[in-house]
């Protein structure tokens, strides 16, 4: 079995992933665009894992979803939050950690 | 000459207390505070008179010995040692000493006296005598080291005491200005003291007087003509030399008493007693020696051009008096011929000096305190005992015989003659402009006519003050019987060596003939120009560029305002500018860039999260580049 | 009892006063609070006297204790005095206590507690006891550091407007001193590993064999830290600043006797360690002396703030300090460690009687007074005595040290003497020009209400006046106590003096 179809599909899972966190304004989409790229990563783990024959990459794919659990939770709470207080979920209005 | 003293015994172990007394009042006096303030003045008088009383005591001993065995040294302490150099409180009594002592202490004394009646109606007068007892203590100390550094500790400390009296009346800002003059010109002289002891031990490896004395002859020319010259500046900063002697005639700002015992009899002298002292090197430097006999005969030409223009009686007076320690310094600056008349003329000069000083202040406590000559006139019939005294001592400064000046100052014009033809015609124009203006002096004080201010009644003084003045005039008719057979040359001999005599063409008595007639032309010019014609309250302002230069003081206090305080000023505040914008402005400015810096970059902290992830894929990016370009390179 | 830990407790006795400071019951007023710290001051001035009796003048290091601290680094808790440590040691002990009683009352505006104010005095002697003491470069290392704080404390808590910034120039400028030393200090570490053992004992160190260019570099090391703590030019912008904003108090217990640390570490590390990088760096030195002699003096001469113009007039007196130590000879070197003391002595005097000034009027500038001795003479007259002692009049005691340095100058070469004895010039003239402002002429009309000196305040400033003058003319018990100091950190720097050009005369001195 070859790796690289999987290899390539997640490095493009990673670049959407990239130029969303990039371009989009909205905190939500930001947020998904996250999860895109942890996935795409854990893909790549996945996928040697399985081509290398050990756990090692599975193992450190369940932490990185363990990892994206507790983010989310923590993630959306804050969204949430600065949603209700500022009635907008763009991350260019929430600019007051500066210098 | 050698310096060997043997150690003190008997009757010589109490030298110490001859300072000890007056230091005692001093400290009394001074840290009694108002407790004393009742019966202070008569303690300061008595320390004195008993620290002359153990001089006189102590001299007569000292008379009785053979003439080789008269030095004899005290060890009181170790004052200070490091490494092989060792200094001593010691003291060194032989004739030399033996004179000041009694030069200090009795006209000390005196002018103790005198004092308790002039300072009769000042409040602090007992602070006056604790430091009047402080100057006489500090003098004694200078003339009974036997060290050199024994000696700066007296120089300093009459220094201090000068500027505290002539400070005295420090609420009037001239005074205090004076003050501090006169503490910073010697400074500037201490400056030839400090290195001149340093290359003495340098040159030595010691610093008392025995031991220089030892080994002088084994030095080389160059050091002995180096050390010469920088004990020549520390007399010029403290008998008023040229080039410092700007600060005696400001010093007269002092009571009237100070003048007389601080800056005409004693302290200013401690020059001549400098040099004469360190005749074991001076006698070795030809070249050092022309040094000395140069200051010595600027100075009393210029003293004696300022004193004609003054119409200051104390600032008239301090003009002679640096006239006359010019003609010390001259004398002692001719070597072995020279220094027993240097310290002959010295003690007569104490004498009159002291005495006209006193009478000047006699004169001013008539007048109100007036020191003005123009406001003075006919005062003899006022004054008989001021006048009568004063005038033994004006024919004792003019050199008339037998008053004692006649015998001291003729020496020293006939010394310098044989030692140099224009030398002697200066110390001779010397004379008779000495003449002129203290003819112009006594003429405007005592002859002439009335030209007092409204509501002054001039008084004879109290007896206080009139016994001093009666016993320094007795002093200065019959001071010259010192040289009656030669007597002080041979008392000095162990001290300064073999006196060598000069032999003039004209002999000793056409010298003096000479010299007599010079003076006589110096007074009779003073009748025509002063006493003969009417004297205008207000001096004329219309005079000839001569005589304002003698008014400015030869320009002396104007060159220094020009030369150094003017520019010094300018360069101090451009040191302060320096040391807070370029010293201080580097650190600080440091200290700036920095925060200008951090300023700049902390932009970059927009709080926008897209740009932080733009900046991490940047990073991350190049991170990789960086890798790739390592391993794949 | 030749093993009591006298040094130890001479730093435990402070130590334990400023902790319990704050301690106190509350109900205890301030004043009893005052008193109790001035009563572990006076504790401590009679244990200092006692070492100071029970010291041999030629016994070497003395009440020396030594226990392993850091084995990894060989650090040792090591401390032991010899004449110049004791000295020091002294006059800490003695200006403590009168530091206190002339600033009684300067802690009460301040930004902490009076309380907090005696307490930070009592840290600060703790830690210079243990400095002057220390016989182990780490432990010096330690307490050289620490004594920027309390000083950081008592100046940024208690004193002018511009205290604050004042207080930060201060530990920056020292800080920076600091790690570069502590460079060096790591560098002797290395050097003392290379030779097996390693151990911070300035004996064990003093042994070592460090070759020219490490040597110069660690000297360099060590210098730079003690010449900004014994401010030479340029690096002496911050006294002056201090000095302003500081309570008189706190300056004289920085300049009388922390800034004396400075001049303290070259004759104790620079000269004992480094002997050849000593020798190397003498010229430069030896310059840089001479410029703070005259540089300072002449600032003195221009300044109208009493606190700064007294400020300068230490960095021209620790330009004679550092003068007397770097020509090598025993004139200068027991001029310098003579003049250690005195200096400390006559600063003290000088900061606390001006200080007494200016608390009557609350100003430190020149220009506000005038005529005042009319109305203190008491006062006036301290000033004048405190002032020629500064200008080193004979018969006060920094006279015996500043001519014995100029000697050692001079001794060095006849240049730097000649340039160096200017400072006694500029020295009358600064000290005389704020004397003749401020105390001579009319009395202005704001300066009548001046008062004389109270007697708590005579009693903290005469015995400061009265052994200048005892140690003035008789400085031979400080003398003989400082003497083999000297000729021991001579011959660890290997100088020998030069023998008198006219020779077989030695001996005549002895008379």
């Amino acid at each position: 079995m070859s790796v690289t179809p999987f290899i390539v599909l997640s490095a493009i899972l990673f670049t959407i992933g990239c130029v969303g966190v990039l371009t989009r304004r909205n905190a939500i989409v930001v947020f998904m665009c996250v999860e895109l790229m942890l996935n795409a990563s854990n893909l790549a783990l996945v996928t040697f894992s399985r081509a290398n024959g050990n756990l090692d990459g599975q193992i450190a794919a369940f932490f990185v979803m363990v990892v994206a659990a507790a983010e989310v939770v923590v993630g959306l709470a804050i969204i949430m939050t600065i949603f209700r207080s500022r009635r907008s979920a763009s991350v260019d209005d929430a600019s007051l950690l500066k210098y | 000459m050698h310096v060997t003293a043997v150690q003190t015994d008997g009757v010589f172990s109490i030298l110490w207390l001859v300072i000890a007394l007056p230091a005692l009042g001093a400290l009394v006096l001074l840290a009694g505070g108002k407790r004393t303030d009742k019966w202070g003045h008569w303690l300061g008088v008595a320390t004195v008179a008993a620290s002359f009383v153990l001089s006189l005591i102590l001299f007569f001993a000292l008379l009785g010995k053979d003439e080789g065995e008269r030095q004899y040294t005290q060890h009181l302490w170790n004052w200070f040692s490091a490494g092989s150099y060792s200094v001593n409180i010691d003291l060194l009594y032989d004739p030399l000493s033996a004179v000041f002592l009694l030069l200090i202490t009795g006209v000390g004394a005196l002018i103790h006296v005198y004092s308790v009646g002039y300072m009769e109606h000042d409040e602090r007068r007992r602070r006056f005598f604790g430091y009047l007892n402080l100057f006489v203590a500090s003098m004694l100390v200078l003339v009974l080291a036997a060290d050199y550094v024994g000696v700066f500790l007296g120089w300093e400390g009459v220094g201090l005491a000068s500027y505290l009296l002539i400070g005295f009346w420090q609420h009037k800002p001239s005074a205090a200005a004076a003050a501090k003059k006169a503490f910073v010109i010697n400074r500037v002289g201490d400056i030839g003291l400090s290195l001149g002891a340093s290359l003495i031990f340098v040159t030595f490896g010691s610093t008392s007087f025995a031991v220089v004395s030892a080994h002088a002859d084994k030095a080389s020319g160059a050091t002995l003509t180096a050390i010469g010259l920088l004990l020549l500046l520390a007399a010029c900063g403290k008998s008023a030399q040229f080039p410092l002697q700007t600060w005696l005639l400001d010093a007269m700002e002092g009571p009237t008493p100070v003048s007389a015992l601080i800056h005409a009899a004693t302290m200013v002298t401690a020059g001549v007693y400098l040099i004469v002292r360190s005749n074991f090197i001076f006698s070795l430097t030809e070249d050092a020696r022309t040094g000395v006999i140069i200051v010595g005969t600027i100075t009393l030409l210029m003293g004696a051009v300022i004193g004609c223009a003054k119409d200051d009686i104390k600032k008239a007076l301090a003009g002679s008096t640096m006239s006359q320690i010019g003609y010390m310094v001259l004398a002692a600056g001719l070597g072995p011929a020279g220094y027993a008349f240097a310290i002959f003329h010295l003690l007569t000069h104490g004498f009159f000096k002291a005495n006209m000083f006193l009478g000047a202040g006699s004169v001013m406590h008539g007048m109100d305190d007036d020191v003005n000559m123009r406001h003075y006139g006919a005062l003899r019939k006022a004054m008989p005992i001021t006048f009568a005294t004063f005038g033994i001592g004006y024919l004792a400064i003019l050199g008339v015989p037998p008053f004692a000046g006649f015998w001291s100052k003729d020496k020293i014009i006939e010394t310098a003659f044989g030692d140099n033809f224009l030398v002697g015609m200066c110390a001779l124009i010397g004379a008779g402009v000495t003449a002129f203006y203290m003819t112009r002096l006594m003429l405007l004080t005592f002859g002439t006519t009335k030209r007092w201010e409204k509501g002054v009644h001039p008084h004879e003084s109290p007896k206080v003050m009139t016994y001093p003045l009666i016993a320094l005039a007795v002093l200065s008719a019959g001071g010259g019987l010192l040289l009656a057979g030669d007597w002080i040359v041979d008392w000095l001999t162990p001290v300064v060596g073999e006196h060598e005599e000069h032999h003039l063409a004209v002999g000793a008595v056409g010298m003096s003939l000479i010299a007599l007639a010079v003076v006589a032309a110096g007074v009779a010019v003073a009748w025509f120009l002063v006493g003969k014609r009417p004297v205008p309250k207000e001096a004329p302002s219309k005079v000839s560029v001569f005589t304002r230069a003698a008014r400015a003081d030869l320009y002396g206090d104007a060159f220094n305002d020009e030369v150094i305080i003017k520019p010094g000023v300018v360069g101090i505040r451009g040191l302060a500018t320096v040391d807070r914008s370029v010293v201080d402005g580097l650190v600080e400015g440091l200290a700036v860039a920095l925060t200008a810096i951090s300023a700049t970059f902390r932009r970059v902290q927009n709080g926008l999260v897209r740009s932080y992830a733009l900046t991490l894929l940047g990073g991350a990016a190049l991170v990789l580049l960086t890798l790739l370009a390592v391993n794949f390179g | 009892m030749s093993d009591f830990p006298w040094l130890t407790v001479m730093l435990v006795v402070p130590f334990l006063g400023a902790v319990a400071m704050p301690l106190l019951p509350k109900s205890l007023s301030v004043e009893n609070a005052k008193r109790f710290a001035l009563s572990v001051a006076g504790v401590e001035l009679v244990l200092g006297v006692i070492i100071g009796l029970k010291f041999h003048n030629d016994g070497g290091v003395q009440f020396t204790e030594n226990h392993e601290w850091i084995k990894a680094f060989g650090a040792h808790y090591a401390l032991g005095v010899e004449g110049l440590g004791l000295s020091l040691v002294l006059l800490t002990v003695i200006l403590t206590p009168i530091v206190m009683l002339a600033g009684w009352n300067d802690g009460d505006e301040g930004r902490w507690s009076p309380r907090a104010f005696f307490a930070w005095m009592l840290a600060l002697e703790a830690l210079a006891v243990g400095v002057f003491s220390a016989t182990d470069v780490f432990l010096f290392y330690v307490f050289f550091e620490a004594t920027l704080i309390p000083i950081y404390f008592l100046v940024g808590g208690y004193g002018g407007p511009k205290r604050a910034k004042a207080a930060v120039k201060f530990l920056l400028y020292n800080l920076f001193g600091g790690l570069v030393m502590l460079a060096a200090v790591i560098g002797l570490y290395v050097e003392s590993a290379k030779a097996g053992h390693p151990s911070y004992l300035i004996s064990d160190l003093a042994k070592l064999d460090i070759s020219t260019d490490v040597g110069r570099w660690l000297f360099l090391g060590f210098m730079v830290a003690f010449v900004v703590k014994a401010p030479l030019f340029p690096v002496h912008t911050w006294l002056p600043d201090t000095s302003e904003s500081a309570t008189p108090g706190t300056s004289v217990l920085l300049v009388s006797i922390l800034d004396k640390i400075g001049s303290f570490g070259m004759v104790r590390f620079c000269l004992s360690l480094f002997p050849e990088a000593s020798h190397w760096a003498t010229p430069a030195v030896v310059v840089l002396a001479i410029i703070s002699i005259i540089y300072g003096a002449l600032m003195a001469i221009g300044e109208d703030d009493i606190l700064r113009l007294i400020a300068y007039t230490s960095v021209s007196h620790f330009g004679f300090i550092v003068l007397g130590i770097f020509v090598l000879n025993s004139q200068g070197l027991q001029g310098s460690n003579l003049y250690m003391f005195n200096h400390g002595l006559s600063t003290a005097a000088l900061f606390l009687v001006a200080g007494y000034l200016i608390k009557r009027h609350g100003s430190a500038s020149i220009r506000d007074y005038a005529g005042v001795e009319k109305a203190a003479p008491l006062l006036a007259g301290f000033l004048l005595i405190s002032g020629l002692a500064v200008l080193s009049l004979p018969g006060l005691s920094p006279f015996v040290s500043e001519f014995l340095v100029i000697v050692g100058a001079f001794v060095y070469s006849p240049w730097a003497g000649a340039f160096a004895v200017t400072g006694i010039v500029l020295a009358a003239i600064y000290v005389l020009l704020m004397y003749q402002r401020t105390m001579t002429g009319p009395l202005r009309e704001d300066n009548a209400t001046i008062t004389d000196l109270n007697l708590r305040e005579k009693v903290a400033v005469v015995p400061v006046l009265l052994l200048m003058i005892i140690l003035g003319l008789f400085p031979k018990p400080l003398a003989d106590m400082l003497n083999p100091s000297t000729d021991h950190s001579l011959s660890q720097v290997g100088a020998k003096d030069p023998a008198p050009t006219v020779s077989d005369s030695a001996e005549g001195s002895a008379q």
